[in-house]
């Protein structure tokens, strides 16, 4: 058998990434603070106010972040689930489980700070573009797992049945985006084109990344420190748990 | 497949001896489109228009309105247990189930539709648009609402809780569907619509009873 340098399997075992969970958090937070701080800073202060856009256009610095984490933290909860299906692991459920109400943060700041943005740029607070739609229909989802796994008391089914309904979803995301894109291109409501941005200032991009990076380090931290609340509720019956806490 | 044909005449019949159940589901979805145009006024150009959506949401409800139903007395006096035991796969009998489903809840409506299609003044080569699309799209409605009937079976609040489950998931059904008939209304031609709803069809008459097997298996543990 050759050992593999990092011991997957060890840290599989709820009791074993416990601690480890515990020492990698402050690590996190202060990476999402380290991010956060230069990309705000950028963001406020370098970035050169926008030739159309004015000032408001800055609220793009945390939109855009905030959808971009939306999504990708459905994929990574789909991945944990669809790994706890296979593997039957438990960690792979609390991981899917803890990753859902930040997933739906982001999902929800991501429309209301559109909302900010479209109200001033575009007259309205919501119009029915394809991107807004498919964005509100990713927070139905989140809300959908969270609110299945609340219903259900035994934490092995809630486990199995949000990796089901994670990974219906995820088959289906393609699925409705395309849809709804198709559909707003054929009753051409609003005029407003999304992609048709005017080139980006390199600062901003920066800015943009640097704060993408933040959103990323605390989704991480935070839902690390989630996790590690529910393993504490779970194995409250084990000793381990029993001395943890002590 | 004997075991699949034996399962979809067992839910028809058991269903006929209690016809208000599907009944029930059905007049729903004439009333909820009677509603429409009390709301929103008796004015022809724009009845015409939103038509096909109306009718569309209204078939989403009824159908989400029956099932409930697919599982859950079989849940409760133990028979789904005995079909997880039996030889044939669960898999085609549940296949049976969303077949007997559909017959009942979802067949109904689009026999219906062209009939309330006619209160919103749409011609008849629209009304054949409407009835083709329903034709399609209401079993991929029974096909994926399976799916969230067998995860919420025995859970607390499992109706509500089915409507948010499911409701996204039919979107592009929505989309597709009420889209085929404004499309064709536009002299746009519907043939585009309609092949997405078959090929959907196509790929949740696949997978759908396979997720619907793994979620019931997850709730009979």
């Amino acid at each position: 058998m050759k050992q593999s340098i990092i011991q997957w399997f060890k840290f599989g075992s709820p009791q074993a990434f416990y601690p480890l969970a515990g020492r990698m958090i402050p690590w996190f937070w202060a990476a999402a603070a380290a991010f956060g701080i230069a990309g705000l800073w950028i963001s406020f202060f370098v970035a050169p106010t926008d030739a159309q856009q004015g000032e408001g256009y800055r609220i793009i610095f945390v939109h855009v972040p905030a959808s971009w984490m939306s999504m990708f933290i459905y994929l990574v909860m789909a991945f944990w689930a669809g790994l706890g299906l296979a593997l039957n692991t438990r960690l792979s459920g609390m991981m899917a489980q803890s990753l859902a109400p930040t997933g739906a943060l982001m999902a929800a700041l991501s429309l209301w700070t559109g909302a900010l943005w479209g109200k001033p740029m575009w007259g309205a607070w919501w119009v029915w573009d394809a991107r807004l739609t498919s964005e509100l229909i990713l927070f139905f989802l989140y809300l959908g797992f969270m609110a299945l796994q609340a219903a259900i008391d035994d934490p092995r089914r809630a486990d199995k049945a949000g990796a089901i309904l994670a990974l219906v979803g995820v088959v289906n995301i393609p699925i409705i985006y395309f849809s709804v894109k198709w559909w707003n291109t054929l009753h051409q409501g609003s005029t407003i084109n999304l992609t048709k941005a005017p080139s980006m200032a390199h600062t901003m991009l920066w800015g943009m990344l640097l704060m993408a990076l933040c959103f990323w380090m605390y989704s991480i931290a935070v839902a690390l420190t989630r996790v590690r609340a529910i393993i504490l509720e779970r194995e409250r019956h084990t000793d381990w748990v029993k001395h943890a806490v002590e | 497949m004997n075991a699949f044909l034996a399962t979809v005449r067992r839910d028809l019949l058991l269903a006929l001896r209690r016809k208000s159940e599907v009944l029930t589901a059905v007049f729903f979805f004439v009333i909820v489109t009677s509603l429409f145009p009390l709301g929103i006024g008796p004015e022809p150009v724009l009845l015409k228009k939103i038509a096909p959506g109306i009718l569309w949401v209204a078939a989403l409800l009824a159908t989400l309105l029956g099932l409930p139903r697919l599982f859950a007395a079989d849940h409760v006096d133990g028979t789904l247990e005995q079909m997880a035991l039996s030889p044939s796969s669960l898999g085609l009998l549940v296949a049976g189930k969303i077949l007997a489903h559909w017959l009942l809840c979802g067949l109904p409506l689009v026999l219906l539709a062209p009939v309330l299609g006619l209160q919103f003044d749409l011609d008849a080569s629209a009304l054949g648009i409407l009835t083709l699309a329903l034709l399609l799209g209401t079993p991929l409605l029974s096909l994926i609402g399976a799916i969230g009937a067998a995860l919420t079976l025995g859970v607390r609040g499992g109706g509500v809780l089915l409507a948010l489950l499911v409701l996204p998931l039919y979107i592009p059904a929505l989309i597709f569907g009420a889209g085929a008939v404004e499309a064709h209304i536009a002299g746009l031609g519907a043939g585009g619509h309609l092949s997405l709803l078959a090929a959907m069809l196509a790929l949740a008459v696949f997978f759908a009873p396979w997720a619907t097997t793994a979620a019931l298996r997850i709730a009979l543990e």
